[in-house]
């Protein structure tokens, strides 16, 4: 058997002295679709940051090895390099940096100097994936972010994403805040992406996602850990359910999530 | 021959001896002994929050020996790199060590009267021009002691005159080069716009890295005539070793424009004062000004501007980066005077810190003794957002690499206003020089 893309184990993560990850555990394989489905709250994007190496996460015990290697030793930078991409839940805005020369200098990182992407090369790849994305031209050119409304942002994180060729993407809540136009435009791009070197984790609170992006498996995480997995009948569960009905048959009671998906 | 010139020993002797070999008008010596004098009375600058005691501004070569360039193309690369290129070339004057080492101005632009030669010459043939404006409206040499040493021993200069109603649509860009990590470059700009003219000019200072104690000081005075203006560029780039004191001035008459577009990238301690008076009713002026502070680099700036005449405007857009164990203050200063009503004064500026070892300030002064008047300020000191870098190396850039990003991001928004082309890019060019 061939190593996995993303083999976690035992994780936890902290913020501010806080335990938020309490034992994750998760394996994906080669061009598998993973969904871990969950009420708010519960540490999806805790462990998505904490995967990315967000600065503000405390790793507190467990292992992740990314294609066999440490990933928790590895600067984010390196995280990236190795071909770790997260579609953040809430993206950063920088101002009077445009999303064009952001977009290529983080390519040319992926490159020895001297051998960066021409730009007309550059320039045509870019136009390409914008019209896949429904973005106008003119996103090329505005400062990376700066004044994106919600769903701008989540087509400039997928726009990224196509743009950098990840081996694993980590999608967290990118179907939050977009019309179902939008997020079927959104599927379209992870969708071109699928191959069997491209390995995918979509965080998300609600199911409708997954009817455009069909996952191998769905997790259902909950106080910090994979509670329950299974299929996409899995999802189509809780579509119907809700959590509290999985909460009732795994007999866990949380006082802090009371939300129906 | 190399004059050593030490705290209060200037000597009378040698001043006059330097000035009669330079063949200069009798008023021109009468000023340098004057200046002479007062230096050894005037106490130092006092600048806002920043303690110059120590910094050198007198000990210093001031003749130094080289081996003269003969065309541009002698010049070295990181030189050359600052000459403007295309529309912006053609008028240019070079100026090493101090001396004028090559000049070229058009035909046409001679023709209608416009000179632009370096100080000596200028003295030389249009001595009543330059006695019309060296130390009279826009600077004083009585002001500190740093003036008065600048009168005593002025050694380098540009003069640029543009006759009345003579629109320039080319920019000319005066390059002061200097090599010596000793010397003391003692420089004086004059540019006088008459009623109803325009030009566009640019000058650069900068200096080999080389290890040394050297000193520059600068003063240049802009004289906005009636209805007349001026787009006044400048990128500063001497090199860690040069105590920098410089001085520019503006003096603005009825309906005149002045437009600063200043790149301060000295990797020196730099004290730097803008100023300009709006002296005539309408007068505008507007200031865009980036820096960066690196390695342990000390600096000061102010940016001062005072409204005379009723119905003037200023503005002013500061922008300074601080990396490493650099500090710098801020200081902006705008001064609306009684009388000067329906005027209008703005100003913001923005300081970012790279790195925690890193200080800045900004302190906004708004003196207003007109009801009548708009006048605001905004100001803002912080330190590089770590989730803003943790995002852009989520995507594989290294932290250098998007530190270098959000610099030229946080600069940019001055940097794309600069109203001079030529500036915008030389700009780009040491700005990447120095994030590099
Ligand atoms: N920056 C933070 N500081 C303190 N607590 C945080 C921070 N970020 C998240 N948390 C807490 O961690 C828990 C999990 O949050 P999060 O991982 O965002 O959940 P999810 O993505 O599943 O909705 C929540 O209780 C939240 O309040
Ligand atoms: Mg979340």
């Amino acid at each position: 058997m061939s190593t996995p893309t993303l083999k976690i184990e035992n994780l936890h993560v902290a913020i501010e002295g806080k335990e938020i990850v309490k034992g994750f555990n998760l394996e994906i394989n080669g061009g598998e679709i993973h969904a871990v489905m969950g009420p708010n709250g519960t540490g999806k994007s805790t462990l998505a940051s904490a995967l990315m190496g967000h600065p503000k996460y405390e790793i507190t015990e467990g292992t992740v090895l990314f294609e066999g290697q440490d990933l928790l030793e590895m600067e984010v930078d390196e995280r990236a390099r190795a071909g770790l991409f997260l579609a953040m839940q809430y993206p950063s805005e920088i101002s009077g940096v445009t999303n064009a020369d952001f977009l290529r200098t983080a390519i040319n990182a992926r490159r020895e100097e001297g051998d960066e992407i021409p730009l007309m090369k550059f320039i045509k790849t870019l136009d390409k994936k914008m019209e896949t994305l429904d973005m106008g031209e003119e996103f090329a050119q505005r400062y990376l972010n700066e004044g994106f409304s919600g769903g701008e942002k989540k087509r400039n994180e997928i726009l990224q994403l196509m743009m950098l060729e990840p081996k694993l993407a980590v999608l967290d809540e990118i179907d939050s805040g977009l019309d179902i136009d939008a997020l079927k435009v959104v599927a379209k791009g992870v969708n071109e992406m699928r191959s069997p070197h491209f390995g995918c984790l979509i965080i998300t609170h609600y199911q409708r996602m997954l009817n455009y992006i069909k996952p191998d498996k769905v997790h259902v995480m909950m106080q910090g850990r994979i509670v329950k997995s299974g299929g996409p009948e899995l999802a189509e569960r809780l579509e119907a359910e809700g959590y509290d009905g999985l909460k009732k048959e795994l007999g866990i009671e949380d006082e802090t999530v009371n939300q129906e998906a | 021959m190399a004059t050593e010139i030490q705290g209060a020993n200037y000597d009378a002797n040698y001043i006059a001896e330097f000035s009669k070999r330079r063949n200069e008008p009798e008023w021109f010596t009468d000023l340098r002994k004057k200046g002479l004098e007062l230096s050894e009375s005037l106490p130092m600058p006092q600048p806002e929050k920043t303690r110059i005691v120590g910094w050198n501004f007198t000990e210093f070569e001031h003749e130094v020996d080289y081996t003269p360039i003969t065309s541009p193309e002698d010049l070295p690369q990181h030189v050359s790199r600052l000459v403007g290129q295309g529309e912006q070339s053609g008028n240019l004057l070079v100026l090493q060590n101090g001396k004028n080492a090559y000049t070229q101005l058009s035909e046409d632009l001679k023709n209608k009267g416009v000179i632009f030669t370096d100080l000596e010459t200028a003295l030389r043939e249009h001595g009543d021009l330059v006695k019309k404006y060296y130390f009279t409206e826009a600077a004083d040499y009585d002001t500190d002691r740093l003036t008065a040493l600048h009168a005593a021993l002025v050694n380098s200069g540009v003069f640029l005159y543009v006759p009345k109603n003579v629109e320039v649509d080319v920019p000319l860009q005066a390059l002061s080069w200097q090599e010596n990590p000793n010397a003391g470059l003692i420089s004086h700009t004059i540019i006088v716009a008459d009623q109803g003219s325009s030009v566009t000019y640019v000058e650069n200072f900068l200096s080999d890295k080389k290890d040394g104690r050297a000193v520059a000081n600068i003063i240049a005075e802009i004289y906005v005539g009636d209805n007349a203006k001026v787009q006044f560029g400048a990128v500063d780039n001497l090199a860690k070793d040069v105590t920098a004191y410089v001085n520019r001035r503006g003096y603005v008459g009825r309906h005149g424009q002045l437009e600063w577009a200043l790149g301060q990238m000295n990797d020196g301690n730099t004290l730097s004062e803008t100023y300009t008076a709006l002296v005539g009713e309408g007068a505008v002026t507007n200031t865009k000004a980036v820096s960066i502070g690196n390695g342990e680099q000390k600096q000061n700036f102010t940016n001062h501007i005072k409204h005379f005449g009723k119905y003037t405007e200023s503005d002013m857009l500061i922008h300074g980066v601080q990396r490493e164990g650099a500090s710098a203050i801020f200081n902006g200063v705008t001064k609306i005077e009684h009388g000067a009503s329906k005027s209008d004064g703005e100003q913001t500026q923005r300081v970012l810190m790279l790195s925690s070892d890193a200080r800045g300030d900004a302190n906004p002064i708004l003196l207003i003794d007109e009801d009548d008047v708009v006048a605001g300020h905004a100001a803002s000191v912080g330190r590089i957002d770590p989730v803003q870098l943790y995002y852009l190396m989520s995507r594989g850039i290294s932290e250098h690499e998007a530190e270098r990003l959000v610099i030229h991001g946080f600069l940019e928004p001055v940097v794309s206003q600069l109203p001079v082309e030529g500036v915008k890019q030389q700009l780009v060019e040491v700005i990447e020089g120095k994030v590099k």
